[in-house]
């Protein structure tokens, strides 16, 4: 085993390990936007740690590039198609967890945040 | 690199049971889309791994597809969502 084959295998192990993270706070967390959080920040860096680990095996470069792209769609995706769950779940009326120390959208808008954007048909 | 790659496969293997966990007891529709997106991104991490473990780039294109899809799936039942409010 040469350096590099150790460095992408620990960069896939630790990737893995965020992953997995990733799957406990979904079974663990009290309420949507807890699991949504859960379920996207961890596992997309997990996924890039994975990705540099499979660039560093990978020799053609048409390979690196289509894991480059992944890496940068990820990075482009996650936090919007979170944004949206996110939103579409308070605006209807989902259970959010007692403990929760900061709800702005319930300051904002009282009435359980009917929470369709203005620009909303 | 085929231990690390065995041991990688069962990490994302524990991950993929806690999301189906989720994705078959979770008490709303929000739930079950972030369940599904979660379940999407294991599986582009699960071909990462098998292109690291072989060195072949074979199943790339099948990655970067579903990456593409879970995207547009999860914007979709959200918008849906919000119309019918549920």
């Amino acid at each position: 085993m040469s350096v590099t084959d150790v460095l992408s295998a620990i960069l896939i192990l630790s990737g893995c390990f965020l992953g997995l993270v990733g799957g406990i706070g979904m079974v663990r967390l009290p309420d949507v936007f807890g699991r949504m959080h859960a379920a996207t920040k961890p596992p997309t860096l997990g996924l890039v740690l994975v990705a540099l680990g499979a660039i560093l095996r990978v020799d053609q470069v048409s390979d690196i590039t289509m894991l480059v792209l992944v890496i940068m769609l990820q990075f482009l995706t996650a936090p919007v198609g979170a944004h949206l769950v996110g939103r579409a779940a308070y605006g209807s009326g989902d259970l959010v967890a007692p403990d929760t120390v900061i709800d702005e959208l319930a300051e904002t808008e009282p009435e359980t945040g009917a929470g369709t954007p203005a620009d909303e048909p | 690199m085929i231990v690390a790659s065995n041991i990688a496969f069962a990490l994302l293997s524990v991950g993929v049971l806690c999301t189906l966990v989720r994705l078959v007891s979770g008490p709303s529709l929000a739930d079950r889309v972030v369940a599904t997106d979660l379940f999407l991104t294991y599986l582009v991490m699960g071909a990462a791994v098998h292109a690291a473990r072989e060195g072949d780039g074979r199943y790339l294109t099948v990655m970067l597809i579903v990456a593409i899809v879970g995207f547009l799936g999860t914007a979709m039942v959200a918008r849906f969502i919000e119309r019918r409010g549920a």
